[in-house]
């Protein structure tokens, strides 16, 4: 065997092994790496931005365990974002595995950076409910129908009655909010949210899907959505537009800005399997043609 | 009970890792542990996030009072039964004698996904993205330079000849020969082009949620050095 | 009665949302409210079934000992002890350890949640972030650029993971304006996104919603039936 039908025969635990050291090592040094917004995602920034204090805006978290790598910070992000600009956030998941996210965003985001916010007056976390785009539909007629009760804050604060939440006065259907920025990995995601919030009740819609997603919502910009996040370098994009604008989040929010570096060695390795690939292919393809 | 916690998510994570080496007893344990929980975990959430409040709230407010605050003193809204009779009816999926009575519910599921789907494709994924389309200035002169308005034109000849050619790729019922066999296959290209994007972004994907587990194996490990 | 019924029930629910979604007066405005509503209703007993489902199905396999029967056992514990505990709401409640069917379901307090967090999240995110190694070893072993169709795609791919790099930066960044604005990578990068890559994307999608269109009509209308089943 000459020595490219051998690098074209490598066993792929090989490959396995290379891809974890070149992980794990760039995310060992802790380093981020320098990211500048992409236009589509200045827009959603913009868009965000550009709201009036007490404007109304609806963050859907719905992904779950298995994507929060990439999601969690653009919920992050948006969520420190809009109670930064004074508005009212009012959040919700139509994924099962959405609930504990909500937690962790109430608890280690909106409460630990926001003390001073109250909930109920400045946000307030209303669960999951089943149906996927089924509960998209009944929330543009009936969005208290649907949240009789609220889901409280853990062991803090015990689920209500939504009728007793100062917040949820004005709010009729989804017409009744500013903005809707649902962050999303599948279905149902921003794409149901295009179809069945944004294009029926008028109010913009802007979100954040993972990367494997991002590229089957271009068609939807700019029109039906205001923007999006594509993946963790959606993410860190964001992050590196908020710290821009507001310095004062330059430590808490670049969770993904620190992920983009051990991103981006992997990003190198894998041009390099497919330049290498390539090269062995051609080179044994030119032997067998040889003989 | 946090530090149990820990190192039981640790072990199984290791454990499904294994697979990388070879299938073996420690994958398939966390496996088939993993098909059981997330079926229970799906199973209790609709219950307590929709049964409950949103049917059973309904038809027995009162009764139900105590665990859902909300419905006390509301009144009984009895067209819900026709919800709780159908998901009932679907149950009996599990009942072979009866399983056919579960096709009433699927019916009904099979109903309102098609009726809502056929309006709003129409309406977002095809009568939009055409309009997106063609709404487009095939000639505009509004670029910041001479280089940026010549790719402005060019983007946007792009998008309405790349739209065009792809649609008429996918076109089967005529033969693919002369100029439309020509634009069919400027559409392949700009379909290779998607794809290849639609690749970039997916290795993108897959690689973050790698950092995400390495990150939690980071932590545990700094738990007990 | 087993045919009948179901295709009028489909007929009848798909006729009334199209028509609610071009007459919003009643009766259609109060069917386009309530029919969501039921749906979601139903596919939380969908839930329900397919939990009875997994149990019927594993219990049949442990009863009859069929190969690898004994993992079975693992997959009906661990549904049994993630139903009871979340059915009943066990967790610290103010007086100990008991019952509190009030709490909230993502209680960090009840041990469901303890269950999810130790169980179903390290689980779930392994598993997906296994799909990182088949794809560096695809990248590898599958992607050749054997065609120029491949090709094209190949360098695309090239563009987009290069683009957001140091290195995209570097290779480049000699370009001189006004041509930087397109040719340097990382703008490249945004321009293929939202270009060429917008115009293959929003082709799929018209073709899918054709798709999806006529096949919800011949659902309402009981030309396609084979979600009925056989007999």
């Amino acid at each position: 065997m000459t020595f490219f039908e051998k690098l074209g025969s490598v066993d792929r635990r090989w490959i396995f092994l290379f891809i974890a050291v070149a992980v794990t090592i760039p995310l060992l040094t802790g380093r981020s790496a320098p990211v500048i917004p992409s236009p589509i995602v200045q827009h959603l920034f913009d868009a965000i931005d550009a709201l009036p204090p007490g404007s109304r805006v609806l963050l859907s978290l719905d992904f779950g365990p298995s994507t929060v790598p990439e999601n969690l910070p653009m919920a992050s992000a948006v969520a420190r974002h809009c109670l930064k600009k004074n508005l009212a956030l009012y959040v919700i998941t139509i994924w099962a595995t959405g609930p504990p996210i909500i937690n962790t965003l109430m608890n280690d985001v909106i409460r630990a950076d926001f003390p001073d916010k109250v909930y109920g007056v400045d946000y307030v976390n209303l669960g999951y409910k089943v149906g996927n785009q089924g509960v998209i539909q009944a929330l543009n007629t009936d969005f208290k129908g649907q949240y009789t009760m609220d889901a409280g804050l853990g062991k803090d604060l015990a689920p209500q009655p939504t009728s007793r939440i100062a917040m949820m006065k004005p709010i009729g259907g989804l017409r009744d909010f500013q903005f809707i920025v649902p962050i999303g990995s599948g279905f149902p995601g921003v794409k149901e949210w295009v179809q069945f919030g944004g294009d029926v009740s008028g109010v913009d819609v802007g979100g954040g899907v993972t990367a494997v997603e991002a590229p089957l919502l271009y068609p939807y910009y700019p029109q039906q959505l205001s923007g999006l996040m594509g993946g963790l370098l959606g993410a860190a994009e964001y992050e590196a537009a908020l710290t821009q604008a507001y310095p004062e989040f330059g430590e808490s929010a670049k969770v993904a800005l620190v992920r983009m570096f051990p991103q981006t060695v992997a990003h190198l390795v894998i041009v390099g399997f497919v330049v290498l690939g390539n090269i062995a292919f051609f080179a044994a393809k030119r032997r067998a043609r040889k003989r | 009970m946090e530090t149990l916690q820990l190192w039981i998510g640790a072990l199984l994570t290791l454990m499904i890792f294994s697979f990388l080496y070879r299938d073996n007893p420690f994958y398939k344990f966390a496996e088939h542990l993993f098909v059981g929980v997330s079926a229970a975990y799906w199973m209790v959430q609709g219950f307590w996030n929709e049964i409950v409040p949103n049917l059973l709230a309904k038809l027995f407010p009162n009764q139900m009072a105590n665990i859902v605050e909300a419905a006390r003193g509301s009144q009984v809204q009895s067209h819900y039964a026709i919800a709780g009779i159908l998901g009932l009816i679907l149950l009996t999926r599990l009942i072979p004698p009866i399983a056919w009575l579960s096709r009433w519910s699927m019916a009904f599921i099979i109903g309102y996904t098609a009726g809502t789907n056929l309006t709003r494709y129409l309406s977002s994924d095809f009568v939009t993205q055409v309009q997106s389309t063609l709404s487009r200035p095939l000639i505009t002169g509004s670029g910041a330079n001479w280089f940026d308005t010549l790719m402005l034109n060019f983007s946007n000849l792009v998008i309405v000849g790349g739209v065009l050619c792809g649609l008429i790729y996918f076109f089967f019922s005529k033969e693919h020969t002369g100029a439309f066999g020509k634009m069919s296959r400027v559409g392949i290209w700009v379909l290779m082009v998607a794809f290849g994007a639609s690749f970039g972004y997916t290795v993108m994907a897959r690689i973050s949620l790698l950092i995400g587990r390495i990150e939690f194996l980071r932590g545990w490990i700094l738990s007990f050095l | 009665m087993k045919r009948g019924i179901p295709i009028a029930i489909t007929f009848l629910v798909g006729i009334s949302l199209v028509i609610a979604f071009f007459v919003p007066h009643a009766p259609f405005d109060s069917l386009d409210r309530h029919i969501p509503e039921y749906f979601n209703i139903i596919a939380a007993f969908a839930f329900v079934l397919g939990g009875g489902n997994l149990l019927r199905v594993h219990l049949t396999r442990i009863t009859r000992r069929d190969h690898e029967w004994a993992y079975s056992i693992v997959t009906v514990v661990g549904f049994l002890l993630m139903m009871i505990a979340g059915l009943i709401k066990i967790g610290q409640t103010e007086t100990g350890t008991g019952i509190n069917l009030k709490a909230d379901l993502a209680d960090p307090a009840l041990f469901f949640n303890w269950l999810y967090d130790g169980i179903f999240v390290p689980c779930q995110a392994t598993m997906f972030s296994l799909l990182a190694f088949f794809v560096a070893s695809a990248s590898y072993r599958a992607f050749r650029a054997k065609t120029p169709e491949a090709t094209i795609l190949l360098v695309a791919a090239f563009v987009v993971l290069v683009g957001r790099t140091p290195v995209g930066q570097w290779l480049t960044g000699w370009v001189p304006p006004p041509f930087d604005q397109y040719l340097h990578i990382p703008n490249l990068s945004a321009w293929i996104m939202s270009i060429p890559n917008l115009a293959g994307q929003r082709t799929i999608q018209i073709g899918i919603a054709l798709g999806i269109i006529s096949n919800s009509l011949r659902l309402i209308l009981g030309i396609e039936r084979s979600h009925l089943g056989g007999d």
